[in-house]
């Protein structure tokens, strides 16, 4: 087999958790991540952690994004990486949180294992170039 | 690798995942895995889904999802999206509408892009409903978008072909004269609570009618009338008019959950069918048959890139056809004579 034919598309999911909306945000990096060539599974909405961490390990995802601006990442998110982690799905999985997360808590969640946040005014040429560098190269 | 099948048959979902991940992107192993995946297969009952976009198809798959796990039953569901011709990138929505099944790790649900420019997706969705199946699933539903003909190869994997029909398109029953017709084992009118739901289900019977006569006419020998159809599709319809199957028509509200019990029950009416007339064994037969020929297609053509290689490359072989020295005939000829004499001497000897 060619090393052409195993090169695989990265694999995305990108879920919305929470009582929260807005979803405008998550379709367009959606979107954005498609154009880029990469497979996106999209949750719709209001997901609870449960249902983001059954979809990351049924679909086996490279990377995980959360899209959350409800301002419950406190609470959402760290039920959601103890879950992956149950799974044994934390390790390989790339997590990023887009939305509106104050600085003060930004420690807090990359030290649980959040690989990268992005606020707004972020640019979509660096996100997806974060996540093509970052995604976890499996065998 | 032996170590991921282990898991798999151990009940692991991570495991699961995985391998179908291997399956779908044709890994280093993956041949092994499937090859081994085989003794454990043969237990769920195969179901495939196909119909326009918007027909409701996930909203289905759900609610049936639903209805087996009431049932104690343990479900798979293979979902199928189109990717981009260009990108190859792809947005896999079908997951939104499975909203009945939350936390049930008992309803895997995995969604795959129709690697269009890759092909063999239809077969990398059997490796896939095998690897379901030897994890022990019940029942395996594989979901497509019906428009073409990779689509009606991928629902050929199923034991039982559901074709989702919505009211009001006139056009995709004018699609289903067409085409997929001759798969459908059960069909389904969805939005059943739409106008014009009642003019769909009767356009579908009309069919359905004027499909039995012209079963009946063949099997007794007139042929005058079958001047536009493939001599295959004749033969189709008469084994299935002679098995005596005719495609029931379900109305149902996915949405509501209306009769999605009625539709369980005719997919259930179909595989006693299939199970009392022999058919079904006739159907693994020609999968089986089918997966050998898929097999060998892929690996052949992959010796050959190895043959053009080895001649140079396609584009110097592209370059004598241009200058005239040569033509594309010849080249394949002179290419494959080695190969051909090779295999010739192997069988032989």
């Amino acid at each position: 087999m060619s090393a052409e034919q195993t090169q695989r598309p990265i694999r995305c999911l990108v879920a919305k958790v929470g009582l929260d909306g807005h979803d405008r945000g998550a379709h367009v990096i959606a979107r954005a991540f498609r154009d880029a060539g990469f497979e996106v599974v999209y949750s719709g909405l209001h997901r609870s952690p449960d249902e983001v961490v059954q979809a990351a390990v049924q679909e086996d995802v490279d990377v995980l994004g959360i899209s959350i601006l409800s301002g419950a990442h406190n609470t959402l998110v760290p039920k959601i990486l103890d879950g992956l982690d149950e799974y044994g799905a934390l390790d390989d999985t790339l997590v990023i949180v887009g939305g509106i997360v104050p600085d003060k808590d930004e420690d807090e969640l990359r030290e649980r294992g959040v690989s990268a946040i992005f606020g707004p005014g972020a640019s979509m040429d660096d996100t997806i170039e974060f996540v093509r560098e970052n995604a976890p190269k499996r065998e | 690798m032996s170590g991921l099948l282990d898991r798999l048959l151990d009940g692991d979902h991570r495991a699961l995942a995985r391998a179908i991940t291997k399956i779908e992107n044709r890994m280093p192993g993956h041949r092994e895995l499937v090859s081994s995946l085989y003794d454990h297969t043969g237990n769920a009952e195969v179901i495939g889904i196909t119909g326009s976009p918007g027909a409701g198809k996930s909203t289905l798959v759900d609610k049936v999802a639903e209805h087996y796990r009431s049932q104690g039953l343990t479900v798979g569901v293979i979902a199928i999206d189109p990717s981009s011709p260009f990108t190859g990138g792809a947005v896999l929505g079908d997951r939104i509408r499975m909203a009945s099944n939350v936390g049930d790790m008992d309803v895997f649900f995995r969604s795959m892009s129709a690697r269009g420019s890759l092909g063999g997706v239809s077969i990398a969705t059997a490796d896939a409903v095998k690897a379901l199946d030897a994890f022990g699933k019940d029942r395996i539903i594989v979901e497509t978008v019906g428009a073409g003909q990779n689509e009606i190869d991928i629902v050929k994997t199923a034991d039982t072909v559901t074709v989702l029909v919505q009211p009001g398109s006139g056009d995709d029953v004018q699609m289903l004269k067409a085409g997929i017709l001759e798969i459908a084992d059960v069909f389904v009118v969805n939005k059943a609570d739409l106008d014009g739901a009642d003019r769909t289900v009767q356009e579908l019977n009309e069919m359905l009618q004027l499909r039995d006569d012209d079963g009946g006419r063949s099997s007794t020998g007139h042929h005058a009338g079958h001047h536009a159809e493939s001599a295959e599709a004749v033969a189709l319809q008469r084994t299935e008019a002679e098995n005596g199957w005719m495609p029931p028509i379900v109305e149902a509200v996915a949405t509501r959950g209306e009769g999605v019990e009625e539709y369980v029950d005719a997919l259930d009416d179909h595989r006693a069918h299939l199970e009392a007339t022999g058919e079904l064994e006739a159907k693994a037969r020609a999968r089986y048959a089918e997966e050998i020929r898929t097999l060998l297609r892929e690996d052949t053509a992959e010796l050959l890139t190895e043959e053009i290689a080895a001649h140079g490359g396609i584009e110097e072989l592209v370059a004598g056809v241009t200058a005239g020295e040569t033509d594309p005939y010849e080249i394949a000829d002179s290419v494959l004579a080695p190969i051909a004499d090779c295999a010739r001497q192997q069988r032989d000897s």
